[in-house]
Formats: C-alpha cells, sequence, structure tokens
C-alpha cells in the first residue's frame, strides 16, 4: 500500500472516530456523573437522525433543520428522564440496563409507526456539497470535513465548559462523588437533568450530522451505540479528554484495520483465505484492543477518580 | 392514568385486536399463513412482501380460486426460533391451508420441515436457499422468486458481456455475501482485481472507497442489502467513484431507494423483473398498488403478487379441492396464470424457470426512484442445481 493511501485512510479513520466522539461524548458525561448506563443513548441518535430527516423534508433546509432537531432532542430526551430514567438513579445497574433496553425496544417500534420501516434519506446542505480531490479518481466530500469540524468544535466546547466553568466543577465534582456534592448544598437532581439533556442533544447532534452519509432506519442507534460504549470504556468512564482520545483511536484502529489487516495476512497465508480471516481479523481488533488496555489499565486512559 | 383506566384500556384494546380474529375463524374458505418480517431493520421488505399479496387478493376479490381467503399474519421477527413455533400455532390451532411468504433464507430453512412435513404447501416469495433447489428439493415447497445464486450470477454474466476486464468485489462477510462472490464469478471470467468482505454493521465505507480509488476497476459488483447498501450507495456518490460501473445484487432496489434517491441513479442491479416491464398484468399491478400503498412496489411485493395469482390459479384447477394434495401439486406446478414478469414456469425443483435482466435505477417523470429494464440478461435460464433434484 502507498503511503498516499495509508495517509487517506488515516484521515478516514481520524474523521471516523470523531462521529463517534459525538456520540460517545453524552454517554460519557452521562455514564460518568450520574453512574446511570443508558443503553438508550443510541436510540437517542436514531431520534436525532429522524427528526433531522423529516424537519429537512419539511422546512427544506438542513440548517433550519438542524437547528430545529437540536431542542427537539432536548426535549425528547428530558420527557424520557422524567418518565423513566429518573426512577432508576438509585436502582443498581442491572435495573437500569434493562429499563433502558426496554426503551430501546418501545422507541426503535415508536420510529417505526410515526416513519415507517423503510430507511429515509437526508440531502447533504448545498453549500458542502462540493468536495476536494485526494487523489486521482477519489475525492473528499466537504461534509465529511464539516464532521470533522463539528466533532473537534464539540470536544473543544465541552472541554471548556468541562474543565473552565463552575457548572463544568459541579459536573466533575459529580463524577467523583455525586453524595458528596448533594451534601453541598447543591441541587443534585438538577444537575443530573442538565446532564442527561445535555447528553441526548448530544447523540441528537451527531444523529444529525451522520444523516447524510448514513441510513436513516428503525436499528441505526443500536450499531453504533456498542462502538461508542467501547470508547467510553477504553477512554475511562466519565472523562470526556478519554473519550475523545479513544474515539479517534478507535476511528484509527477500525479503519487501518479494516484497511491493512488482508494485506498483512496475504504474507502468510494464500490471497483468498488470507481475505476472509483478514476481514474477521479487522472486525475484532476494536475489541480486542480495548482487552489490551483494560488489562493495562482497568479505568480506561483517562480515569475519574471515583471513591 | 388511575389503575382502573389503565387496564380498561388495554383490555378494551385486547378485545378489538381479538375480534377481527374471531370473524377469520369462522369463515369459511381457504385459509393462508403469511410469514413477513415486520419487526426489526429489515422490516420494511416485509412491508414489500406483505403488501404484494394482499394487493393480489385485493385483485382477486378476497377470494382464491373462488374460495373466499383469510390471511394469518405471522411476523418472524428474523428469528429462526420465533418463526418456528408462531408457523406451529397457525398450522396447528388456525390450521392454514398454505403458508406463504418468508422474506430470508434463514427463516424458510427453519420453517420448512415443520410445513412440510405436515403435508402444507409452503410458497417461498423470496427467500430461495440454493440447499432446496437440489438434492434437497421437497415436493411441498414451490418458489416464486429465484435461486439465490442466480440472480449473482446474472451479474457475473452482464459484467461479461460488457466486456470489463477488471471488477473489484465489495461483500459483507457472512454466509450470503460468499455465495454473492461465487454466484458472480461462476460466470465472470475476467479478472477480480480484489475482494473485500467488510462486517455486517459497518458503517463507514471510505476504507474499502480508497481502495477501490486505488485499484482502479473497470467495475466493482457489490451485494449489500438493506442499510448497509444505502451507507454504501451514498458513500460512493460522495467520494466520485460513480463514473466506474455500480455492478449489484439486492443492493439498489425499491426497498432502499427512497433512501439513496439521487446517489443511486444509474447504479445496475439484476433482477427477475422490474417495475417497468411492459405486460398487462404488470401494469394493473404496478398502476392499482401504487395508488393503494403510495410507495413503488419490489420484487419483494411482485414475487408475493405472483403467488397469489399462482395460488388462485390452481384452486381454480382443483375445483375448490384443497384436501386432494396430489392434484393441489400438480395443479400448482403447471403454474396457468398471468405473471407480472410475463413467461413463467417451474422446473423440475419448483423453482422458477425464467428471464433475468440488467436493470439501472432511473428517476420517473413523477418524481420517484425506480429500477428499469436495460436488457435481457438470460432467457429461460434454470438454476444449475435443479439438475440435482429427483422429484
Amino acid at each position: 500500500m502507498s503511503t498516499q493511501l495509508l495517509l487517506i485512510q488515516s484521515l478516514n479513520g481520524l474523521q471516523f472516530g470523531v462521529l463517534l466522539f459525538l456520540v460517545a461524548a453524552g454517554l460519557t458525561l452521562v455514564f460518568g456523573v450520574m453512574d446511570f448506563i443508558n443503553l438508550a443513548h443510541g436510540v437517542q441518535y436514531m431520534l436525532g437522525a429522524y427528526l433531522g430527516a423529516s424537519l429537512a423534508a419539511a422546512t427544506g433546509s438542513f440548517w433550519l433543520a438542524l437547528v430545529l432537531a437540536l431542542p427537539a432532542t432536548l426535549l425528547a430526551g428530558l420527557a424520557l428522564e422524567w418518565l423513566v430514567f429518573r426512577h432508576l438513579y438509585g436502582r443498581d445497574h442491572l435495573a437500569q440496563v434493562l429499563a433502558t433496553f426496554g426503551v430501546i425496544l418501545s422507541l426503535n417500534q415508536l420510529v417505526r409507526m410515526v416513519w415507517g420501516s423503510a430507511p429515509l434519506q437526508m440531502p447533504t446542505p448545498a453549500l458542502l456539497e462540493g468536495s476536494i480531490p485526494l487523489m486521482p479518481g477519489l475525492n473528499y466530500p466537504l461534509y465529511r470535513a464539516a464532521i470533522l469540524v463539528a466533532g473537534l468544535a464539540t470536544a473543544g466546547l465541552l472541554w471548556l465548559v468541562v474543565e473552565r466553568t463552575r457548572l463544568g466543577a459541579l459536573v466533575r465534582a459529580g463524577a467523583t462523588n455525586a453524595p458528596m456534592v448533594a451534601a453541598l448544598g447543591v441541587d443534585i437532581h438538577r444537575l443530573f437533568m442538565l446532564v442527561f439533556g445535555c447528553g441526548a442533544m448530544l447523540a441528537g447532534f451527531a444523529g444529525v450530522m451522520a444523516a447524510p452519509i448514513l441510513s436513516v432506519d428503525p436499528g441505526m442507534g443500536d450499531t453504533v451505540l456498542i462502538l461508542a460504549f467501547v470508547v467510553i470504556v477504553i477512554g475511562g468512564i466519565g472523562s470526556v479528554r478519554g473519550a475523545f482520545i479513544a474515539a479517534l483511536l478507535v476511528g484509527l484502529i477500525e479503519t487501518l484495520g479494516r484497511s491493512l489487516m488482508p494485506d498483512v495476512m496475504r504474507l502468510v497465508l494464500a490471497p483468498s483465505p488470507a481475505r476472509q480471516t483478514g476481514a474477521a481479523l479487522a472486525s475484532m481488533l476494536v475489541y480486542v484492543a480495548m482487552a489490551g488496555i483494560l488489562a493495562w489499565r482497568p479505568r480506561g486512559l483517562f480515569p475519574v477518580r471515583a471513591g | 392514568m388511575t389503575k382502573f383506566g389503565r387496564r380498561g384500556v388495554l383490555a378494551g384494546s385486547a378485545g378489538a385486536l381479538a375480534m377481527p380474529w374471531v370473524a377469520n375463524a369462522q369463515a369459511p374458505g381457504v385459509k393462508i399463513g403469511l410469514v413477513a418480517v415486520q419487526t426489526g431493520p429489515a422490516a420494511a421488505l416485509g412491508t414489500h412482501l406483505k403488501d404484494g399479496f394482499m394487493q393480489g387478493l385485493k385483485h382477486l376479490d378476497g377470494k382464491l380460486g373462488g374460495l373466499t381467503a383469510s390471511v394469518v399474519d405471522i411476523d418472524d421477527e428474523l428469528r429462526p426460533e420465533v418463526a418456528v413455533t408462531k408457523v406451529r400455532t397457525a398450522l396447528e390451532r388456525d390450521k392454514v391451508d398454505f403458508v406463504v411468504g418468508v422474506v430470508f433464507s434463514n427463516i424458510l430453512q427453519a420453517i420448512i420441515r415443520p410445513v412440510t412435513e405436515s403435508g402444507t404447501i409452503l410458497v417461498s416469495t423470496n427467500a430461495g436457499p440454493s440447499t432446496f433447489a437440489g438434492a434437497g428439493c421437497n415436493p411441498n415447497l414451490f418458489v416464486t422468486s429465484y435461486s439465490n445464486d442466480q440472480v449473482h450470477s446474472v451479474m457475473g454474466a452482464a459484467a461479461e458481456t460488457n466486456g470489463y476486464k477488471k471488477v473489484f468485489i465489495l461483500v459483507p462477510n457472512y454466509q450470503a455475501g460468499k455465495d454473492a462472490v461465487a454466484g458472480f464469478k461462476s460466470r465472470f471470467k475476467g479478472e477480480v482485481v480484489d475482494e473485500v468482505y467488510v462486517p455486517l454493521n459497518q458503517l463507514d465505507f471510505s476504507a474499502e472507497l480508497a481502495k477501490i480509488a486505488a485499484a482502479k476497476p473497470d467495475a466493482i459488483f457489490t451485494f449489500m442489502p438493506g442499510g448497509l447498501g444505502v451507507n454504501l450507495v451514498k458513500q460512493y456518490r460522495a467520494a466520485g467513484l460513480a463514473h466506474i460501473p455500480f455492478l449489484s445484487t439486492f443492493t439498489v432496489d425499491e426497498s432502499t431507494l427512497p433512501a439513496q434517491q439521487d446517489a443511486a441513479l444509474g447504479f445496475f442491479s439484476a433482477c427477475p423483473w422490474a417495475p417497468n416491464m411492459d405486460n398487462a398484468a404488470n401494469q394493473k399491478f404496478v398502476k392499482d398498488f401504487e395508488a393503494a400503498h403510495n410507495y413503488v412496489p419490489g420484487s419483494y411485493a411482485a414475487q408475493s403478487y405472483d403467488a397469489a395469482m399462482l395460488l388462485d390459479s390452481a384452486i381454480k384447477k382443483t375445483g375448490g379441492n384443497l384436501a386432494n394434495k396430489d392434484a393441489l401439486r400438480a395443479a400448482i406446478k403447471a403454474a396457468d396464470f398471468h405473471s407480472v414478469r410475463g413467461p413463467f414456469k417451474f422446473g423440475t425443483n419448483h423453482y422458477p424457470v425464467q428471464d433475468f435482466w440488467l436493470c439501472k435505477v432511473v428517476k420517473r417523470a413523477d418524481g420517484k426512484y425506480a429500477t428499469e429494464t436495460v436488457r435481457k440478461v438470460l432467457e429461460n435460464d434454470t438454476d444449475p442445481y435443479a439438475a440435482q433434484c429427483k422429484m
């Protein structure tokens, strides 16, 4: 493989990582601060994509759809928090997993009832329709560059809020020791609601951003959820910085693994079995990496020290 | 809501759900168990299948061969064990006369024994695994779609006649993906520059697209069903690769086009049927289907519509006698109906002998997206396993 192709694949990996970070950021906040396993994070991402797609169809504008979908997903997140999740904060993780899994099933079905089971489409905004030639015969769509920028901006903004503001201090304190924060007179429930709402909105934002390049269908949240969990476990639960680094790492491993593994296998195997073992190994690589990192650092790369 | 209120609503809706069921149970005539996946990511295919069969019944005034037809809805949930339980219930409790439908081969594989061993006739309107086409053929199984490998081999033949020398293959890493590669290669004699296998839950194809651009093939061949295909097609177009002919099977069809739209224009598919086929039966089907359901029917719908017409013709032939299975099987085998595909007959293994076409995605004058026939690739094609069937 040429250096040029390797560079392009690395760029692809980073971009996929940034997309994963958009989904994982909200998840790690909710898990870290509230010690709450939210399997329904994936369906919130799906909801963002569906709302974005139908708002874009109704208004005819991607940007208007994006602006409207964000408060809509925030409201949906708060409604879910009020209806289901707040009754689970005191429960153990098993109860949370079961209940949020139930939310996945119901919301997937609800989406199917409202929008039908056929996949939807969301057009790329006209402003970002162009592309940059990467090499002869291959273009890099501007929209993907926009995802890259949006992801980096989100990461920067989150870092600023979490590390540099009073609210961020509370969030970090909550992640470390929630009962102590409550004992100091902070309304922890309001803080939880805020964090949860932001998490839902981040998931929705990721959904809208992903909709023009991915299929908007009722199962879309489930595939991304698994990778998002891998990201936050590698990064250290509750750490935004960890989620960012881990997302880039997972994106790179996943993309480079897929493009290099079959070639690597060809060094020791005949072409046909090399392709298939290469593909099989590549799809395991992320999980192998996760196991390796956990064996080395059981609390992830950037552990948030909790009591 | 108070406890009483909630219970009241639940009881009321349960009652409402049960009522049509009671009416069905008392109706005389012919009873069909319609197996179509209606949950999960593949539900769109089940919807096509079900709507197609129901459209057939509608055109037949709710009768099959003069007998009033009632349909027992079976959602297989794309889970073989669920399919078996539900189909058993339909056979034993509801006493269905036929089981029709089935989108996926693994579901067909799960239900074929319970259905055919009870002496009931099974009409598959989409799944066509090779397992039951050759030595494992079954007198009680009829397939109105195709043998799976056949469709992939059509694309191989089309690539060959188009004179492509170098083809890049991209498929998901599971059995059906490997079958697609084998089917394609069975008729393509040129060079396969690379075969890439991706996981079934792949989201981003940019790594593969870069490989395709670097390999500079004359065409690519791919089999990416459902959401995979939507992602691939959009990203392939956005990466500026659309000048490389996109040969595919089950990747661009009426079930995915609403999401692919312009991105899929001009992409190729192999098909036994397309909505634009010029025969009276098809024009009536497509026109009324679109009016009733507000979407363009796909092959899943067409093959199920054909199944309704097939059963109608067979029951008519036996004079409404469903008890004499030998006569019924012979009547179905005769396939004395007007298929939306035009010529249609069964081979010795009860799989169709039919023409296959190269199809292309177009935007119709009314703004809807559909596949359209480009040219006939294979005529009266029998699947490669039929010779091994002793029936």
